[in-house]
């Protein structure tokens, strides 16, 4: 496995969408942190929807990277619904001693996008990453250091 | 015990011996939900070996019992060893920045778990998973 190779973030409207397809490294859980949260705040994004079905383990450290994601997305204005987990995957995880407690989870990427909230909302005409009322310009606005 | 070995020291040797246990576990014909937790003990414990023991070795095989087959996985390395082994298996008990389920966590996914430790005298841990 490629050490840097990342985990792919979709946007759809106000929506980011991450499909987990590869046994990830700590490294890269720890990336995708980084990078949704990164893209949460670029976009302005309201939902974030993680589909773990092809995933067949979930431990403490990818346990903690969900629970993580979904705590930094509420910060930042947005929620998170982890999606698809295996039956098998969800007995270990609460044998293993994890609740995934704050984390939304539903049972499909369907049930989990009607989770979201802002599903249907279309991101405003004019909205990009350059845009002066834009989320770039919040972060600006964040008081500084 | 003839077996698999995996070197590890770094994140990707742990999901190399998720792999290895993973591929065992289905050769001994453990049912899905006991390949799970067997995969997932261990991937908890190669962590530790990695983050904790400085990196070690991990042995894996198939075991006999009569009719019944196991899988047997030994995590071993030579770091600093475990003071306190009943405060390493308390669920929330972390020297490191995990959540502290690791130890007791894995304890609790596997039928059998021994573990060999002293200060300073490195780790060995092995757990076995029965059919």
């Amino acid at each position: 496995m490629d050490g840097d190779s990342r985990i792919p973030i979709l946007r759809m409207g106000r929506l980011l969408l991450v499909t987990i397809q590869v046994d990830m490294h700590d490294r890269m859980a720890v990336a995708l942190q980084e990078d949704l949260t990164g893209q949460i705040v670029r976009t302005g994004a309201t939902g974030v929807l993680i589909d773990i079905s092809a995933l067949d383990l979930v431990d403490s450290f990818i346990g903690r990277m969900l629970a993580d994601i979904a705590a930094m997305a509420r910060v930042l204005d947005a929620a998170t619904v982890v999606v698809g987990m295996r039956p098998a995957v969800a007995i270990t995880l609460v044998e293993l001693g994890l609740s995934l407690e704050g984390v939304q989870t539903a049972l499909n990427v369907e049930r989990g996008m009607a989770l979201l909230p802002s599903v249907a909302t279309e991101p405003d005409a004019d909205e990009g990453e350059d845009e002066d009322d834009g989320p770039v310009s919040e972060a600006d606005a964040a008081p500084a250091r | 015990m003839s077996g698999d070995e995996v070197a590890l020291s770094s994140d990707e040797d742990v999901v190399r011996a998720r792999h290895v246990t993973r591929r065992l576990a289905v050769e001994a014909g453990l049912r899905l939900v006991d390949q799970t937790k067997l995969v997932t003990a261990v991937s908890e414990l190669a962590r530790n070996t990695v983050i904790h023991g400085g990196g070690g070795v991990l042995t894996a095989g198939l075991v006999h019992d009569g009719p019944r087959t196991g899988v047997r996985v030994t995590c071993q390395d030579e770091g600093p060893g475990i003071a306190d082994l009943d405060r390493a298996f308390q669920d929330g008990y972390t020297t490191g920045n995990g959540l502290g389920l690791g130890f007791g966590g894995a304890r609790r996914l596997v039928h059998d778990f021994d573990v060999r430790t002293a200060p300073g005298q490195g780790t060995t841990i092995t757990v076995v998973r029965w059919g």
